[in-house]
């Protein structure tokens, strides 16, 4: 494999000589990183260019140095085939470059129209009603419906994402990068999305698509390009691809590695212990996690809406939902950061409603939140963090036991495979590791129940696999796991079974055999039945293009 | 008991300005996104210098201009500290506001050092017969010209845009091409100048001299003010307006019968208490700019 | 020329740090020295060595240290815990304030039960005012920056009221409030000046080191202030610690204040209030909040104290000088530190060949 432009060699598709957007021999470092090497890519007006790669192998460094965010160490950036420089995002967004990434840039308390013209408004007067007018023209262009005078706070997550598309159609771009659009998404918005996309592409702009998804990507791109560690390593059209060749592409040819690769494609993978963990005893064992009637109201918006989940003994439960379906405050609740309005939660049968986060643990739940960098204490040692939920433990009238400690701590970092010293300071740990000190954390007492959300996040493939691995040794020793996930390939290959959130409510359960894609992501965009109406906001942008089933556009269901 | 309603009127008028002029480069700055302890330091450095320029030209407009010369200096000073070196907010502010103080106390003392109390030239009352119309311009100009304008910038020009989101969300500002550093350094910059003015007044009009412990404690007040006012212009105004009047009762108070045996200094700190009271019954609940507190750098 | 962050902060940049905020303070104050007719490099000599010489001067620092170590490390122990009580010169004055109490009016107490009384009254009055922004904090969020700030100017105005008022001295008619009994002075220690709060202060760090580093109530307050959230998800009560924090950092400066009055001036007057509370967070703030910093560092601003004292007779500048010379230090300091972790880089134009 020749570490520079490609195997098969196929050029740029599109009008013009010059390719539209070009990026010649490319390198960014960061220190000892070389997080871009050398790398060529290149952009055709109307095309799709999908970029792959795993987390970590270059592709938000290449995003941010070609939108101005950064500027390359070597290397050159051409539009139109003339070379160019980036000192800041104007200076891309005057060229005709724009990004949506996954974290959105919206200013919250702002409406739509102020977001939008929020990087050409001058000093003076702002000219609400031109931008207002803008806005809506934008809009109808992509075939969408949208309130320009909402608060963006106020807004979904596709809604926002499509704020953050009219943003950049408002600034002229020609070429649009969208980094890991389909994170966020339902597969019928991301139906939607594609749709979008592909009207964008036919009236000449072009589009560069960042993912880690193949199976996704493969339905929309033009040509491909894989990038790992740093370096380009294929350029191919994507016709005729085989997606097994291009997983190895992305991980390297390790043999040892294939089950990841088979993960990362979204082929069923070989996991002998499946067949152990049957569908959970139905009545007969006591669960270990009993969420009954949960309820959350805040500010008069209804967050959790009864919601009733057990975890019996030796299963993985998995919780699916869109981002923002009350995921989030049901693992806050859960972890005793938010006080519920009504319900109860019982672990191994104990009342655990009214305890604080400490009587939790000392109840034997385990928990993980989503938000890795809100469980750790930066300033703090590795075996620092380790003990902090545990402190008391090592107490003898009044003092720490320092020794007790140090011999726990080294316990829990072989055992959880930790790559550090106790008092290395934790924030010198990469991210992969910290997670492994929060599961360490999570798992050191035995608890009969674990809630994790989103636990790889971010990880690259060899430390997902690893989480994994210890989610499937809870359920093994007859824990049981509650697996909060945006990410529907972990939710299928670790759980037993599936629970559904939608609008805060469980709309409805599937056994691991009936959980496939589109029967989760029905539920997840909020149709009990298998007809599919279209979703809101995406109504008219889906006539036309097939979705599971039928489409009519018109109706919508609301429960 | 024979209070006066005209001069507690007059009185809250003139006992408001130079905390409306604070406040509102307070909320400038906090409204980008930084707290600015310094305001006592800055306020006490506009009397100072005002006062120190007044005395050598002859002219207090002079000294005026003086003044808001050393407040632009001293926001340079808090962005400088806060926006490019990255340090503590809180210790930013109350470092430059000792080292303020410090500063002029110290230039007093070299300049001044008969002891013996220097009157300068002071602006005069418009219309001074009227009684409760008779207020300094600068009064007029606080409460008629700058805080509106305040609120325009605020709301309806891309300036203020800009600086809300920058104040709310400063990677996005970024990412739109918004200048985060400059954009602070401006709220800075021009939030000192008017808190310099605030403290200008204080030896420009009201007492034509300068004593040590002249601001006494009035930048704090406006700092709760604007929590209090939620980093609105208007409800920032209005809590101003009640500190005046509660000091004002308080001057007209100490010279009746009645209240003539309670020392001054209990009734002084009436408004004070009112300020906390006012914090203590609205201040729940309330939503802080998005990046208050936070320093942005581009990662 | 950018900023870029280093990936390593280097042990040695520290010290290097500090170095370079001293010598820019030095650089900073020297045209203000000479602006009073004075040479920079006498005055400091006079700040910084010459209270060292004799042992008289030597006891007058430790005297002039000993409020500065009680209100460093109250600000500290609250700083550290995230409560940022501004409020320290309030409490302190508070707590002058409690002691007058059993001083003028219990005057004729036996010292052995005296100086207890007169120094839990003084605790507990700077606790007493601590209370409202702590109690605000708790229960309501309300920020404490804002209501401990401002009750500081009402402390003083308190104070002000009383002594003009109905503690003002009757004999010889100062608003100053009368001596205190016999039994309410601090006992002498070195000298004839430095009296047993010293001690007292001593013993209270010490105790504030053991409790940091062999407690685990000490990790739960580094925690708590370093990061709440997380603190909060393992289980500590963060507005507990925080709540507990502020109290006990109002006692710590109304002891302050206590020690001060009894031990000093063995009377309340106007002059006790110096910027103690205020001097107290730079205290706290260069000795990055630990007990030993505190320790060390007011040590040395006693020093610049004594010395700007000696500075002002002798070479006519005045003693503001030393308030100035210890902000300045402050903001020199936190900003080399804050500045440790950039590097300066020249940006390269692009397409420029590897070096």
């Amino acid at each position: 494999m020749r570490a520079d432009n490609s195997t098969t060699s196929s050029g740029p598709t599109g009008v013009g000589n010059a390719p539209l957007v070009e990026v010649v021999g490319l390198t960014k470092r960061f220190g000892a990183l070389v997080a871009n090497d050398n790398i060529n890519l290149s952009v055709a007006a109307g095309e799709v260019h999908a970029l792959l790669g795993e987390n970590g192998a270059g592709k938000s460094t290449l995003t941010r140095v070609l939108y101005g965010l950064s500027q390359p160490d070597e290397g050159e950036l051409r539009v139109d085939g003339r070379a160019v420089r980036f000192g800041s995002p104007k200076d891309a967004m005057r060229a005709g470059i724009g990004l949506v990434t996954q974290e959105f840039s919206l200013v919250g308390p702002m409406t739509v129209t102020e977001n939008v013209m929020l990087a050409t408004v001058g000093l003076g007067i702002a000219d609400r009603r031109a931008a207002r007018a803008s806005v809506l023209e934008a809009a109808s262009r992509i075939g969408v419906g949208v309130d320009p005078d909402a608060k963006v706070e106020t807004l979904s997550v596709g809604e926002r994402q499509l704020v953050e598309i009219l943003k950049a159609l408002y600034h002229d771009c020609r070429l649009l990068i969208l980094d890991e659009p389909t994170a966020v998404l339902v597969p019928n918005d991301v139906h939607a999305l594609f749709a979008t996309v592909r009207r964008l592409t036919a009236s000449g702009l072009g589009v560069v698509f960042i993912s880690h998804k193949l199976h996704e990507v493969v339905d929309i791109a033009d040509r491909i390009t894989v990038l790992r560690r740093g370096r380009v390593v294929a350029t191919q059209p994507a016709v005729g691809l085989d997606p097994a060749t291009i997983a190895t592409l992305m991980i390297g040819s390790d043999l040892a590695r294939l089950p990841e690769a088979a993960e990362l494609v979204g082929l069923p993978t070989t996991d002998p212990v499946d067949d152990v963990s049957a569908a959970p005893a139905a009545g007969g064992v006591a669960p270990v996690l009993a969420v009954r009637k949960l309820s959350l109201d805040a500010d008069g918006v209804r967050l959790l809406d009864d919601v009733s989940v057990d975890v019996a003994p030796g299963e993985i439960v998995g919780v699916a939902g869109v981002s923002g379906n009350g995921q989030t405050e049901l693992v806050s609740v859960l972890s005793a950061m938010t006080a519920p309005t009504a319900g109860t939660i019982h672990v191994s049968g104990v009342d655990v409603t009214g305890l604080d986060p400490l009587g939790r643990i000392r109840a034997g739940l385990g928990r993980m939140s989503e938000d890795r960098r809100g469980c750790v204490v930066p300033g703090l040692t590795v075996e620092q963090n380790l003990v902090l939920e545990d402190i008391d433990q090592f107490r003898r009238w009044g003092f720490a036991q320092r020794r007790r400690i140090r011999d726990h701590t080294r316990r829990l970092m072989e055992q959880f495979d930790i790559r550090a010293e106790p008092n290395d300071p934790i924030r010198s740990l990469s991210g992969g590791n910290v997670q492994k000190v929060l599961l360490a954390r999570a798992l050191s007492r035995r608890p009969a129940a674990l809630v994790v959300a989103q636990p790889t996040r971010g990880l690259d493939v060899g430390a997902s696999a690893y989480v994994h691995e210890q989610l499937r040794a809870v359920r093994d020793r007859r824990g049981g796991v509650l697996l909060v996930s945006e990410d529907l390939d972990e939710l299928i290959a670790l759980a037993d079974r599936f629970v559904v959130l939608y609008s805060g409510r469980v709309i409805g359960e599937l056994a691991a055999a009936d959980a496939t894609p589109e029967a989760l992501g029905l539920l997840m965009t909020g149709h009990r039945s298998l007809r599919s109406p279209a979703t809101p906001l995406a109504a008219r942008a889906v006539s036309g293009c097939s979705s599971a089933g039928a489409s009519s556009p018109a109706s919508e269901e609301e429960f | 008991m024979n209070i006066s309603l005209v001069a507690v009127l007059a009185a809250t008028l003139t006992i408001a300005t130079p905390l409306v002029f604070g406040a509102l480069g307070a909320i400038l700055g906090e409204r980008a996104g930084v707290l600015n302890l310094g305001i006592e330091g800055t306020m006490y450095a506009g009397a100072f210098v005002g006062f120190y320029a007044a005395d050598r030209s002859g002219s207090a407009w002079v000294g005026l201009g003086a003044a808001i010369v050393a407040g632009a200096a001293a926001g340079a000073l808090m962005g400088l500290l806060t926006v490019s070196i990255g340090v503590n907010q809180h210790v930013a502010g109350i470092g430059t506001t000792l080292g303020l103080v410090a500063a002029c106390d110290y230039t007093n003392r070299v300049l001044y050092s008969s002891g013996t109390q220097v009157r300068v030239p002071k602006f005069t009352r418009l219309l001074a017969d009227i009684d409760i119309v008779g207020q300094y311009a600068l009064t007029w100009i606080a409460l008629l010209v700058l805080a509106p304008f305040v609120w325009w910038v605020m709301r309806d020009t891309g300036a203020g845009l800009r600086l809300r989101a920058v104040g709310e969300n400063p990677e996005a500002a970024d990412v739109a091409g918004i200048s985060v550093a400059t954009t602070r350094y401006v709220a800075l910059i021009c939030g000192g100048m008017l808190m310099a003015i605030g403290g200008a007044f204080l030896t420009l009009a009201l007492l034509g001299s300068f004593t040590i412990d002249i601001v006494s404690g009035r930048g704090w007040v406006c700092i709760a003010l604007v929590i209090f006012g939620r980093w609105g212009v208007w409800p920032t105004v209005a809590g101003a307006l009640l500190f005046g009047v509660a000091d004002a009762l308080q001057l007209q108070l100490a010279i009746t019968p009645e209240f003539g045996d309670v020392p001054n200094e209990l009734l002084i700190a009436v408004p004070y208490l009112v300020v906390i009271a006012a914090l203590v019954i609205w201040g729940r609940g309330i939503r802080y700019p998005g990046a208050y507190l936070r320093p942005y750098r581009r990662a | 020329m950018r900023l870029v962050a280093r990936e390593h902060a280097s042990p040695w940049r520290t010290p290097g740090a500090v170095a370079a905020a001293v010598i820019l303070t030095f650089l900073i104050t020297a045209g203000p020295i000479r602006g009073s007719g004075a040479s920079p490099v006498t005055a400091y000599r006079r700040f910084l060595f010459t209270p060292l010489t004799s042992s008289y001067s030597l006891y007058e620092v430790l005297l002039t240290a000993t409020p500065l170590l009680f209100t460093g490390l109250a600000v500290a122990v609250a700083f550290r815990a995230g409560y940022f009580n501004i409020g320290a010169e309030g409490q302190f004055l508070a707590g002058a304030m409690g002691a007058t109490v059993p001083g003028i009016h219990l005057a004729d107490v036996p010292a052995g039960l005296a100086l207890p009384l007169a120094l839990a009254a003084g605790a507990v009055a700077g606790l007493g005012w601590a209370f409202l922004p702590a109690w605000l904090k708790r229960a309501a969020g309300i920020d404490e920056v804002v209501t401990t700030l401002l009750l500081n100017p009402v402390a003083l105005l308190l104070l002000q009221g009383l002594l003009n008022g109905p503690w003002r001295n009757p004999t010889s008619g100062f608003p100053d409030s009368e001596t205190f009994g016999p039994g309410y002075r601090m006992p002498a220690m070195l000298g004839d000046r430095v009296h047993a709060g010293l001690l007292i202060a001593v013993v209270l760090i010490a105790a504030t080191v053991v409790v940091m580093t062999f407690t685990p109530l000490g990790l739960r307050i580094k925690a708590a202030g370093q990061s709440p959230d997380a603190a909060r998800f393992s289980g500590i009560d963060v507005t507990r610690v925080q709540w507990t924090s502020a109290l006990a950092s109002g006692a710590i400066a109304g002891l302050a204040g206590a020690c001060q009055v009894l031990g000093v001036q063995h009377q309340l007057t106007g002059s006790i209030a110096q910027g103690h509370g205020y001097t107290g967070i730079v205290v706290a703030t260069l000795g990055a909040l630990s007990a030993i910093g505190v320790l060390f560092v007011g040590m040395l601003l006693g020093l610049i104290g004594v010395g700007s004292q000696n500075a002002s007779l002798v070479l006519q500048i005045p003693p503001q000088m030393g308030q100035l010379v210890t902000a300045v230090l402050l903001l020199t300091v936190v900003s080399c530190l804050a500045m440790r972790q950039y590097r300066l880089v020249r940006r390269r134009p692009p397409g420029a060949a590897e070096s």
